[in-house]
């Protein structure tokens, strides 16, 4: 049995009016995947964001109850939330390397957290792009703009980026939406092998997505967490009418 | 932590920046509007300038302003949205639209003392209308000119294009569409936009020194002969404006009591400034209000 | 007949913005034909009058040649103009940030509305305080004659404010979200997100912001008149008193003779400054189709 990396307790989110997260209960695992699927709207998303306090920097929104991460709640007030962001970190929807060269992205990390020797910096980088099996295709380009990459490899500079600051936890929100099916393909293997080192959280909406690669689905309904549990459980052997009707495209 | 601290620094650096901007706005104003209040006065706003006795007033100079703003104005206003309608709504992606815009920028940041100088040579001595304040209209129409046509093709832009979709549906012509849906539609941002630029006129100074001229011939308000040079009616005298008047004292004044009038003529000017900026938000929200007819 | 009115109004627009082109063609052409009598009429090297020290262009009565070296009025200006950029740029940058990250409710409620009325004051208004309150303040508590390169580019650095300031704010309002969320999501803070992230990503706009205000600064004319004391010498101090380009043009077109050596000299000062404020605009468009490309 893994142990839990992060729990959410009673978890309460409103957007100004809206209530966007009811009540929700959600053990997540170390070293696993864990899906968060769901119909656009349901709140998969807003729940991912929770898990590093994203959603701070949005106006308007407050959060009751609690995530721990470690035990430790990330809503206490004392926590640092530049720290807590540096062990969860986060890969967007739409690719979003920074407006620099393939190797400054990778080391933007390393060097917010004071990393300043280039020999180390130039070790980080290699891995990480190794590890984010983008090595092969930019190691010709390293110092051209990264805005120049194809989407598929930007979203790989992305979790190159990511892996550079050596998170615990790798929360994915639909990294593969705005991309092309061989792209997705190579992030679906990418985050097959992360999981070995990582935590792994990923929204996303396309259920063979997370039939394919998630150990653990949890499935959101307007703003509920309908149902949780082993990823072949839930799509074989749905304990919720609901969570049936979804997966087997009556609605969504 | 250390990044931390650093972020705490920085943040307060910020607010140092934000904070001495205001203070120095605060000063600025404070400081107009605390001697020039001492010396404004009926007499004052009245009265025509003295030359070398103290006690003289500003009267002609204020009147001058608003004259020569009228006239640029009515220079620059139908000339500015017609440009800005081309811009906004025909021009193609080409060379002669390329060429509109670089010239836009250029007359932007052309010194304004050198469109005076350009303004001299032509409205004043090429038209042999000598000083006046038609060479002056003239010569900050070409300042404000490039403003009008800016604010046009932005207010006009901002018009959404179902509306326009929605007019040529119903089957009218392109200016139609323009003239009755698009037009009403950026009033707002055109009037807004349009006090503005009338406040930078009302200040410019530079540019009038050889075109308007620094002296105000005595003026007979009870003259409304256009044809006269008496007339404070006549665009084609010499006009010594506000702006021009406040440096010409300071320069090469010969009054004892610069200072008194210095001070009043610059707190009128700056309080004529800040009612129209106030009038522009205003109005702005205002026509908004009861084009959108809502609360 | 609807057709006849939408194509007339279609060619007056037109014509109207064509009007444009051909005051700024006219204008080059007019201030250029002036401007370079100097040297085809007085027959001035173009070296002599961009490089001669010595500004003296008074017809004497002695049979000495008067001289038209401009380098001291070029170099009040390019002195005065560039120490005003030195103290607004930063502050200017500062306060765009402040409005755009720090605290956008405030910055958007009272800081915009105070750069606009920074803009609004008029420049002779910015000279007169100048002159009657800096001026003095030199004076007594610094030294020298109060009308000192110090207090021209003091003003100066007021007036360029709400140019570098507005500009600065537009281009980094217009950033992607999304690369400000990628870096907090890396566990910056704000400071280093501003720093190596916002600020390098905006610079493009930043620079175009300084190049405008210089320009502007460069151009200004009546304020820095009223304050440097135009005395014709380079200073060799910031309380030493100057002379600029346009403080020049402002004070003797009025007194010298159409045609004179000193009027022509003048005009090719215009000239001067008209070339100038096009090269920024030209240098401007280089930076920011640099940017677009990236």
């Amino acid at each position: 049995m893994s142990k839990v990396k992060v729990f959410a307790k009673d978890l309460n989110l409103y957007y100004k009016d809206f209530h966007a997260l009811k009540n929700a209960n959600l053990d997540i695992q170390a070293n696993k995947i864990t899906a968060l699927i769901g119909p656009s709207g349901c709140g998969k998303s807003t729940f991912l964001r929770t898990l590093n306090r994203m959603n701070d920097l949005i106006e308007g929104v407050r959060v009751e109850g609690a995530v721990c991460l470690d035990g430790q709640d990330i809503y206490d007030p004392k926590i640092d939330v530049v720290n807590l962001r540096k062990r969860v970190g986060m890969v967007f929807q739409k690719p979003n390397p920074f407006p620099m060269s393939v190797y400054d992205n990778v080391a933007y990390g390393p060097r917010i957290h004071g990393i300043k020797k280039k020999q180390q910096l130039d070790e980080i980088v290699e891995l990480s792009l190794h590890s984010a099996a983008l090595l092969d295709e930019v190691k010709d380009r390293l110092y051209k703009s990264a805005l120049g990459l194809s989407g598929g490899q930007q979203q790989r500079l992305c979790i190159a980026r990511l892996l550079a600051v050596e998170p615990e936890v790798v929360l994915m929100d639909e990294p593969s939406s705005a991309l092309d099916p061989i792209s997705t393909l190579k992030i679906e293997e990418l985050i097959q092998v992360l999981k070995q080192e990582y935590t792994i959280v990923i929204v996303t909406h396309n259920m063979q997505q997370a039939a394919r690669v998630s150990d653990l689905t949890a499935f959101f309904l307007m703003g509920e967490l309908v149902e949780y549990g082993v990823t072949t459980d839930i799509f074989t052997n749905p304990n919720d009418k609901r969570t049936e009707d979804y997966i087997t495209g009556r609605f969504g | 932590m250390n990044n931390r601290l650093k972020d705490r620094l920085a943040t307060g650096m910020f607010w140092f920046g934000a904070v001495a901007v205001l203070l120095i706005l605060f000063f600025l104003l404070a400081y107009i509007f605390l001697h020039g209040f001492k010396s404004i006065s009926w007499h004052f706003l009245t009265s025509p300038p003295e030359t070398i006795r103290a006690g003289g007033g500003i009267g002609p100079q204020i009147f001058n302003s608003f004259y020569l703003l009228f006239l640029t104005m009515a220079i620059t206003t139908p000339v500015g949205i017609m440009a800005g309608i081309y811009l906004a709504e025909y021009a193609r992606r080409n060379n002669i639209t390329e060429a509109i815009r670089l010239s836009i920028e250029t007359l932007t940041s052309l010194p304004s003392i050198v469109i005076g100088l350009f303004g001299l040579l032509i409205f004043v001595n090429k038209t042999g209308w000598g000083y006046s304040l038609m060479a002056g209209a003239l010569a900050i129409s070409v300042i404000n000119l490039p403003f009008m046509v800016r604010i046009s093709e932005e207010a006009i832009r901002d018009v959404s294009d179902e509306m326009r979709e929605a007019s040529l549906a119903l089957g009218a012509s392109h200016w139609q569409t323009i003239w009755r849906i698009v037009l009403p539609s950026a009033l707002p941002g055109l009037i807004t936009g349009g006090i503005i630029a009338a406040g930078r006129v009302f200040g410019e100074a530079a540019a009038l020194l050889y075109t308007a001229g620094m002296s105000s011939p005595a003026l007979n308000f009870q003259n409304l002969d256009i044809t006269s040079s008496t007339s404070p009616l006549s665009p084609f005298r010499p006009a010594e404006t506000l702006a021009v008047h406040i440096w010409k004292v300071n320069s090469e004044g010969l009054i004892p009591d610069v200072r008194q009038v210095a001070d009043g003529a610059s707190a009128f000017l700056v309080l004529t400034v800040l009612v129209f900026n106030i009038t522009a938000r205003w109005a702005g929200r205002y026509i908004h209000r009861r084009l959108t007819s809502s609360q | 007949m609807r057709k006849y009115t939408d194509r007339l109004s279609k060619w007056l627009s037109f014509a109207c913005a064509g009007l444009v082109v051909i005051l700024t063609v006219s204008i080059l052409y007019f201030i250029s034909s002036k401007g370079l009598a100097t040297f085809f009429v007085n027959d001035v090297s173009i070296k002599e009058f961009l490089f001669g020290v010595r500004w003296s262009p008074e017809p004497s009565s002695e049979q000495v040649k008067p001289l038209v070296g401009s380098l001291p009025l070029t170099s009040g200006s390019i002195i005065i103009s560039f120490l005003a950029a030195c103290i607004s740029a930063p502050l200017s940058i500062l306060v765009a940030v402040f409005i755009t990250e720090i605290a956008p409710g405030w910055g958007r409620k009272i800081i915009q509305p105070t750069i606009e009325l920074l803009a609004g004051i008029p420049s002779v208004v910015y000279g007169y305080i100048g002159l009657s309150v800096l001026v003095p303040f030199i004076r007594n508590s610094i030294g020298g004659l109060g009308f000192s390169v110090l207090a021209g580019f003091l003003v100066l650095s007021v007036m360029i404010l709400p140019t570098i300031i507005s500009v600065s704010t537009e281009s980094l309002r217009a950033l992607p979200e999304q690369w400000k969320h990628a870096s907090y999501a890396l566990g910056a803070t704000r400071w280093q997100t501003i720093r190596m992230v916002l600020i390098p990503a905006a610079r493009p706009g930043l620079i175009t912001g300084i190049v405008l205000g210089l320009a502007r600064a460069f151009g200004e004319a009546l304020a820095v008149q009223m304050v440097i004391g135009n005395v014709r010498k380079v200073p060799d101090s910031i309380l030493d008193q100057t002379i600029t380009l346009t403080s020049a043009i402002t004070m003797d077109m009025g007194y010298t003779v159409m045609g004179s050596l000193w009027n022509n000299a003048l005009w090719s000062m215009a000239l001067m400054l008209l070339l100038i404020s096009f090269f920024s605009i030209l240098t401007i468009r280089l930076i920011s189709k640099r940017g677009a490309i990236r």
